[in-house]
């Protein structure tokens, strides 16, 4: 109820007007959105298109979205100390300690979009491999430790 | 405004209550205590009797709430605040008296903000109100009825802040350290507003949660881990002394269990060594399978034997050998002192040259331990479930011969201690495969074949036809006190070992992160 009535208004706002380097690409139900983000300052991540899907609860916005990277042939995962090659993210912003409902799609792609912009490192979190081969938790029930200095 | 609301423990309770936060605040700065006078108050713990018992001390929901109102009580006139703010200020600390009274002398500001409780808080309390124009940022409805906001001035709609709060309680467990919903604000939702939006069944896990972040929050108290029980124990035993100690704990509720790791109990062996053995057993379960079995061959007939008590004494019905049901070796020589079914003998005359034959050997000695560990295990069912048939025949036969009811107790005193010292003697075993050889264990194995030796003895006894038992009381609570008494002798000297570091356990040191 609160999830669709949010997502609805969301859509209406995205319509009118959306950062720059952000397009809508598949919002068709209030479960699953895809949206492309494009980072063109920096030259890491220069000339691509990274593909977002994001996984609703009925509890959104209370409740943060689920938020990965997708791979298909035309969108990469970014490479990123807090991406995992298989487009999981860690972010303290999509952790329920750090979530604020006040957030919306657009400001999770705008965050992740700063969080690339403002990276110098080319590489992938430590014990990327390992998680990646071992992992079968779902992105929200995974007990992130922040890399990050603040909380 | 009614302050006791906001701490929800209305009742200071007068009588002294002596567990005090000073003590362990003073370990987390490595501070010796010994001197510090009031330390011997705690006049309610259990003296300690054997050198493995910890002294402990069982705290109902009435006691942890009067400890917390008691802490805040002495705090409060030292911080000149109201007890409702005390007591948000411990919670942000997690009750470490040590580190509020300091950081919060040093800078009071900074820490009143820090833990939500900026200057201004006290003089208009928080209400709900309609504000013309206002749009929420949550549901993004326009002129909501009611809006509701705390000093931070992050408002929302009511029923936006409501459901915000209902998923913090009851999805995630939280309630002392609830923020406000607001983008980046660190304002702790304080009670006073949520008195003011949450009501009923979610108002009673509140406050429920309250009092658990306080013995989650205190390194000397645990939730007793049994199912439904609403006590936790108070004990002074510290993570960093788990190596040479083993805190088995008794909760009122009955359940005994470790402080340590807050599984059953399991002495005599460390926590580490548990959690490496039951690790161990669970990679290796499908090579270790085959030996819980229920049925093995006579090795002398070689007809199938099953086992359906917890004694180890088998006797063939076909050929009426007698064989001990743990080595499979003749089970006369079991009662004298060539009784080794316990010990693990290296096989020493061919040694092990390739790899192959080392991790066979290594798999052998595993076995050996295993085996007995699991053996313990099962056979602690089957005892108890061949004493419930017995007490069921006891009662029938009480009925119908007028036998007195007091006059069957000794067998479940007996079934009791059996059950006690077959979990020891389980944890023995796990303790032995991890034992490096020294000159104390001979002593440790002599002790652990005399405490099995009399539990398969006492075990046996529950194999007698019901109407002879009453006949072999005196026997059997003979026996009873034997075993107990063996289990004391070995838990005593292997914790004075353990405690001197007289044993060599082969098991990671640090703790894992
Ligand atoms: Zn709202
Ligand atoms: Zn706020
Ligand atoms: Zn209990
Ligand atoms: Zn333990
Ligand atoms: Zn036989
Ligand atoms: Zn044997």
């Amino acid at each position: 109820m609160l999830a669709s009535k949010r997502l609805g208004k969301e859509l209406t706002k995205m319509h009118e007007n959306l950062a720059p380097g952000i397009t809508k690409i598949k919002c068709d139900d209030f479960q699953e959105w895809l949206m492309d983000i494009r980072v063109d300052d920096n030259p890491l991540y220069h000339g691509e298109v990274y593909r977002l899907k994001f996984t609703f609860s009925n509890g959104y916005p209370i409740e943060a979205p689920e938020v990965v990277f997708v791979r298909d042939e035309t969108h990469p995962i970014p490479i990123h100390p807090h991406i995992y090659s298989n487009g999981i993210i860690c972010l303290d912003l999509l952790d329920k300690s750090g979530w604020s409902p006040v957030n919306n799609v657009e400001s999770v792609c705008v965050a992740l979009q700063s969080m690339l912009a403002s990276n110098t490192k080319n590489e992938r979190p430590p014990g990327d491999e390992d998680f990646v081969r071992t992992n079968r938790q779902r992105p929200r029930d995974i007990n992130f430790v922040f890399h990050d200095d603040k909380v | 405004m009614d302050s006791e609301d906001e701490f929800n423990s209305s009742q200071v309770s007068e009588d002294e209550f002596m567990m005090d936060a000073d003590s362990d605040a003073e370990d987390d700065y490595g501070v010796d205590h010994d001197d510090v006078g009031f330390e011997s108050q705690h006049t309610d713990i259990k003296p300690a009797k054997h050198a493995y018992e910890v002294d402990f001390k069982v705290c109902s929901p009435e006691d942890i709430e009067a400890q917390q109102a008691r802490q805040v009580a002495d705090t409060s006139s030292l911080l000149e605040q109201p007890p409702e703010a005390t007591a948000i200020l411990f919670r942000h600390f997690r009750w470490n008296k040590e580190r509020l009274i300091d950081k919060y002398m040093d800078n009071r500001d900074a820490v009143l903000e820090a833990a939500g409780l900026s200057e201004e808080a006290a003089s208009s309390p928080p209400r709900i109100e309609k504000v013309p124009g206002f749009v929420c940022d949550i549901c993004c409805d326009e002129d909501p009825e009611e809006t509701f906001a705390m000093k931070c001035g992050h408002r929302f709609c009511v029923d936006c802040y409501k459901q915000y709060l209902r998923t913090k309680i009851k999805d995630e467990g939280e309630a002392a350290r609830i923020r406000c919903p607001g983008d980046g604000c660190n304002k702790i939702v304080d009670s006073k507003s949520l008195n003011l939006l949450i009501t009923g069944d979610l108002k009673e896990r509140y406050d429920e949660l309250l009092t658990r972040t306080y013995v989650d929050d205190k390194e000397n108290l645990k939730w007793c881990p049994a199912p439904e029980c609403v006590y936790a124990i108070d004990c002074k035993v510290r993570d960093k002394e788990l190596m040479r100690v083993v805190p088995t704990v008794h909760c009122d509720c009955g359940h005994d269990f470790c402080f340590g790791c807050t599984l059953d109990d399991h002495q005599p062996a460390p926590c580490a060594l548990v959690k490496k053995w039951l690790k161990k057993c669970a990679d290796d379960s499908e090579t270790a399978n085959w030996i819980s079995a229920h049925t093995k061959e006579c090795p002398k007939c070689h007809s199938t034997i099953e086992k359906n008590g917890g004694c180890n004494h088998m006797t063939c019905r076909k050929c009426r050998h007698e064989f001990c049901w743990m080595c499979m070796g003749i089970w006369s020589e079991h009662g004298t002192s060539w009784y080794n079914c316990n010990r693990y003998e290296e096989k020493s005359g061919h040694e092990a040259r390739d790899a192959q034959a080392k991790s066979r050997q290594a798999l052998e000695r595993y076995l050996h331990y295993y085996q007995r560990y699991a053996n313990h295990e099962q056979s602690a069912k089957l005892d108890k479930d061949i004493y419930l048939k017995t007490e069921k025949k006891m009662q029938q036969l009480q009925n119908t011969t007028g036998m007195s009811w007091i006059e069957v107790q000794f067998l479940d005193s007996a079934s009791q201690a059996l059950q006690q010292c077959r979990r020891t003697l389980k944890w023995t075993y796990a303790f032995a495969y991890y034992l490096a050889r020294n000159n104390l264990t001979q002593i440790f194995e002599d002790n652990q074949k005399d405490l099995e030796m009399a539990v398969e003895n006492l075990s046996e006894m529950f194999e007698k036809p019901v109407d002879q038992l009453q006949g072999l009381k005196v026997e059997m609570m003979d026996k009873t006190a034997y075993c107990t008494k063996r289990r004391i002798i070995l838990l005593d000297d292997t914790a004075v070992n353990l405690r001197e570091g007289m044993l060599d356990l082969d098991v990671i040191h640090e703790r894992e992160c």
